[in-house]
C-alpha cells in the first residue's frame, strides 16, 4: 500500500493533477487562470512551469466555447481537464456539457467517447454573495451521460480527481472551495478512488445521515456530539451523485428506521430528495419517522456575514434534526447541543472553520 | 434594392453589402491555372490528381469537373429520393433537405483527405455525403433502424462517420462549431497536419460560441475552415432582420481570421477558395473564414417547397434556382464538350441504382432492439 502523508487537499489536487500530465501525454488543463500567478487556489501551482503552455492552456473567458473545444478534442484523443474557479462560471457551459458532453457517448452508438473533467469551486463565505457560492451539483447531476463527483476529504480529492481523469466519459468535480483548506491523509503516487458510490464514514445504528461536500464535516461534528451523549448515526459521504447507488443507505436506513439528508445547495429539488424518495420507494415498511432533508432556503446567497448566518445550515441543525427524527427528549441533548453552539459561537459565518482543518 | 450580381448573374446576397465575387473567382482560378492539385474520390477511395485552370473552360481538368458533377448530382438524387418518400412515414425524424446546396461541400471535401475532419449542422446530409459519409449508415438513421449511423438513436441531424471524417453533426445552431474548432486544437497537440471543416450557416455567427471559437481558432493558429452556407433564412426569418448591415466577413476578419466570399453556387469558385484555406491550415497559417452565397430550395424542414406560406416570394426562388450550381455545371461540361447524353445518362443510372439499392436496405432493415434503449450511457 501507498504510505500516506498529511496534506491539504488544495496540494492533493495539485499533485493528482501532475500524476496525470506525468502518466498521461494526452491530459492537458483548460482554464481561466490555470497557468496565473495564484494557480487556482494553489491547485495548479508550478505545473506550467513544468510542462509548458501547451499543455497548460490559459483559455479566452468564453466557458461555453472552450468547453465545446475541449469536447471536441476529447473526440480525437485528447483527455482535457478543464478549471472553473466558481462553479456559476459553468453555467455558460451548460449547453456544451448537456448536449455534447453528456449524450456523444450515447448518441453515437459508444463510437465517440467524451474523456472530459471538469473542476468547479463552489464559493463560500466572505460576501462571495449570489453568484459566487451556488452549490448546483443538481443541475449536472440530472443529466444522464454525466458522471458528478464532490469529495471532501484531501485522500478523496486526489484519487477522484485521478479517477475522473481516467474515466472515459465526461466527470463534473464539485469542489468546495473551504475544503481546500481541510487537511488528511494522502497516499504517494497513482491511484483512484472508484467513481461508483457513497463512502460509509461511520457506523451506528439509531439514524442513518447522508451528507456531501463540505456538509460531511458539519454532520462528522454533529455525529460527535450525539455520540457522547449515547446515539451512534451511521454517516455516508453521498461522493457520487451520479451514477447514483443508493444500496448501502437502503440497506442503513432498513436498519435504523430513520434517515436524515444534508445537502451543500438548496434543499428544493436537491440530491437529499432524490434520496428520500428512492430510500421510501425502497424501504418504506422500514421507516420509523418521517426522513427530514436539510438544505439550503429557497432563496439566493446574500452577500453579508449578517444575513449569511441565518442561511447555512451546520452541526446544530444537524443535532436538531436527529432530535426531531429520533424523537429524543430535549433534555437529552441540551448538553451536546450547547457544546455545539459554543463551538460555533467564536466563529465567523463568512470563514472556514479553524477546527475543520483536520485531518479527518 | 436592386440585387447585385455576381459571377454569372447569380444574385448577390442583397443584405450583406458586399460586392460581386465574380471578379474573386475569376482571379483565383485564373491563380490556378497549371496547378496541380489534391482531390479525393471518396466514392473509390482513390486519390486522383488533376490540373484545375481556369473558370472559362481552358485547360480545366474534364475528370475533376465530372467528379465535382457526379456528387453534386448523387447528393440531388439522394435528396429528392427522401422527399419523394417522406410521405410514406417511414422516415420519422425531421429532414433538411440540401437541395439547391450541394456545391459547397462538394468543393470542399474534394480537397479534404480522409483524416481531415468536417462537424456539420442540423442541416447536414450534403456535407456527411460529400464527406464520404456511408449511405446506407445516413438512410438507416433516417428510418430509425439499427443500420443507422447512430443505431436509431440520433436521427438525420445526428449524421456522423468517424471512417469517412465526418466527426459529427448537431442539430443545436452553433453547437458543432467549437466541436470543430476542438478537433484541430487536439491535431495540434497531437502533431497530425489534419484540418477541420466546421460547417455553420448564417445564423450561427448570431450566436456567441461562434465568436468564442473563432477568437480561440485565431489566437492558436488552429488548422480550421469556417465554411459559412449564406442561405439568407434562418427557418423562416431573413438575415436582415437577424444582422445589421455589413460584410459577414468582416465578422471573421474582426477575430483576426483570413476570410473569402465566394459564390457557393459555383462549385469552382469554391473549390478553388477551398483550396487556398487548407493549405493554410496544413502549413499552420490560421484559420479560414469562407462566406459562401447560397440558397435552400425546399422548406426550412421538410420535403415540401414553401415559396407560399409567405416569408419569401416565388421570384426570388425561381432566381436562385437559375443559379443551380448542377444545371451550371452541367452547362458548362456540355458547352466544352466533356459531357454528352450517353454520359449524363450513365451517370444517373449508376446514381439511381446505388440510391434504390440503398433506400430498399434501409427500410428492409430491422429496428434496434427495445432492450438496448439504456445500454451505452457510460463508456
Amino acid at each position: 500500500m501507498h504510505s500516506a502523508r498529511v496534506m491539504s487537499a488544495a496540494s492533493a489536487l495539485r499533485e493528482a493533477m501532475e500524476i496525470a500530465l506525468e502518466r498521461r501525454p494526452e491530459v492537458y488543463v483548460l482554464g481561466e487562470g490555470v497557468a496565473d500567478p495564484k494557480g487556482i487556489f494553489g491547485t495548479m501551482t508550478g505545473l506550467v512551469e513544468k510542462f509548458g503552455r501547451d499543455r497548460i492552456v490559459e483559455m479566452p473567458v468564453a466557458e461555453n466555447g472552450l468547453t465545446g473545444v475541449a469536447i471536441g478534442s476529447a473526440l480525437v484523443g485528447r483527455r482535457p481537464v478543464m478549471v472553473h474557479q466558481r462553479a456559476d462560471f459553468a453555467l455558460l457551459a451548460i449547453e456544451q456539457l448537456f448536449n455534447n458532453a453528456a449524450k456523444t457517448h450515447y448518441v453515437t452508438g459508444g463510437r465517440h467517447r467524451v474523456p472530459l473533467t471538469v473542476r468547479l469551486v463552489l464559493g463560500r463565505g466572505w460576501g462571495q454573495g449570489p453568484q459566487h457560492s451556488q452549490a448546483l451539483e443538481p443541475i449536472f447531476a440530472h443529466v444522464p451521460g454525466l458522471k458528478v463527483v464532490m469529495p471532501s476529504t484531501p485522500g478523496e480529492f486526489k484519487g477522484l480527481l485521478l479517477a475522473a481523469i481516467e474515466d472515459d466519459n465526461p466527470v463534473i468535480m464539485l469542489e468546495h472551495r473551504w475544503l481546500h483548506y481541510v487537511t488528511g491523509a494522502v497516499p504517494q503516487g497513482f491511484y483512484t478512488t472508484p467513481l461508483d458510490a457513497p463512502r460509509r464514514v461511520q457506523d451506528g445504528d439509531d439514524v442513518t445521515i447522508v451528507a456531501s461536500s463540505y456538509m460531511v464535516l458539519e454532520a462528522l461534528r454533529a455525529a460527535d456530539a450525539l455520540a457522547e451523549i449515547g446515539i451512534e448515526a451511521e454517516l455516508f459521504d453521498l461522493r457520487v451523485l451520479r451514477p447514483l447507488r443508493l444500496d448501502d443507505i437502503v440497506a442503513s436506513v432498513r436498519r435504523t428506521g430513520r434517515l436524515i439528508t444534508v445537502d451543500t445547495g438548496w434543499r428544493t429539488y436537491n440530491a437529499g430528495a432524490e434520496i428520500v424518495a428512492h430510500v421510501t420507494e425502497h424501504a418504506f415498511d422500514a421507516l420509523a419517522a418521517p426522513p427530514l432533508r436539510i438544505g439550503l432556503p429557497d432563496h439566493p446567497t446574500p452577500s453579508s456575514r449578517a444575513l449569511a448566518a441565518a442561511y447555512y445550515p451546520g452541526s446544530l441543525e444537524i443535532l436538531d434534526a436527529v432530535t426531531q427524527v429520533c424523537g429524543l427528549d430535549r433534555a437529552r441533548v441540551v448538553g451536546a447541543r450547547a457544546k455545539l453552539e459554543a463551538q460555533r459561537g467564536a466563529t465567523p459565518i463568512d470563514k472556514p472553520d479553524p477546527a475543520f482543518t483536520g485531518p479527518f | 434594392m436592386t440585387p447585385k450580381t455576381q459571377r454569372d448573374g447569380a444574385p448577390a446576397i442583397e443584405h450583406s453589402g458586399e460586392g460581386p465575387v465574380g471578379s474573386f473567382a475569376a482571379r483565383k482560378l485564373g491563380e490556378l491555372r497549371d496547378t496541380r492539385i489534391h482531390s479525393i474520390n471518396h466514392a473509390q477511395g482513390a486519390t486522383v490528381r488533376g490540373t484545375m485552370a481556369t473558370s472559362a473552360g481552358v485547360d480545366t481538368d474534364h475528370e475533376v469537373l465530372v467528379r465535382l458533377y457526379t456528387a453534386m448530382v448523387r447528393i440531388r438524387v439522394i435528396e429528392e429520393e427522401i422527399a419523394l418518400r417522406y410521405p410514406e412515414g417511414k422516415m420519422r425524424c425531421p429532414v433538411h433537405l440540401s437541395i439547391g446546396q450541394e456545391a459547397v461541400p462538394v468543393a470542399v471535401s474534394s480537397v479534404l483527405r480522409p483524416d481531415d475532419q468536417v462537424v456539420s449542422t442540423h442541416r447536414c446530409h450534403a456535407h456527411y455525403l460529400a464527406k464520404g459519409g456511408d449511405l446506407k449508415a445516413m438512410l438507416g438513421e433516417l428510418y430509425g433502424k439499427a443500420t443507422g449511423c447512430c443505431g436509431g438513436r440520433g436521427g438525420s441531424m445526428h449524421l456522423f462517420d468517424p471512417a469517412a471524417g465526418v466527426l459529427l453533426s448537431e442539430p443545436i445552431v452553433g453547437s458543432s462549431i467549437p466541436v470543430g474548432v476542438g478537433a484541430a486544437l487536439g491535431f495540434r497537440q497531437q502533431g497530425r497536419d489534419s484540418v477541420c471543416v466546421v460547417y455553420l450557416g448564417d445564423a450561427s455567427i448570431e450566436e456567441g460560441v461562434f465568436h468564442e471559437s473563432a477568437n480561440f481558432a485565431a489566437v492558436h493558429n488552429l488548422a480550421v475552415i469556417f465554411v459559412c452556407e449564406n442561405n439568407l433564412y434562418s427557418v423562416y426569418t431573413h438575415i436582415r432582420d437577424r444582422q445589421p448591415s455589413r460584410p459577414i466577413t468582416a465578422v471573421a476578419t474582426g477575430h483576426g481570421i483570413e476570410s473569402e466570399h465566394v459564390d457557393g453556387n459555383d462549385v469552382e469558385a469554391v473549390q478553388a477558395a477551398a483550396i487556398s484555406a487548407v493549405r493554410r491550415a496544413r502549413t499552420r497559417g490560421g484559420p479560414t473564414f469562407l462566406l459562401c452565397d447560397t440558397y435552400r430550395w425546399r422548406e426550412h424542414c421538410g420535403p415540401n417547397y414553401d415559396n407560399e406560406i409567405g416569408y419569401r416570394t416565388q421570384a426570388e426562388f425561381e432566381r436562385w434556382k437559375e443559379f443551380d450550381p448542377i444545371k451550371r455545371l452541367r452547362d458548362r461540361l456540355i458547352l466544352t464538350g466533356s459531357r454528352d447524353e450517353q454520359q449524363e445518362r450513365q451517370t444517373l443510372d449508376a446514381i439511381a441504382r446505388e440510391v434504390e439499392e440503398a433506400f430498399l436496405a434501409a427500410d428492409a432493415a430491422p429496428f434496434p432492439s427495445g432492450e438496448t434503449i439504456g445500454m451505452g450511457l457510460y463508456a
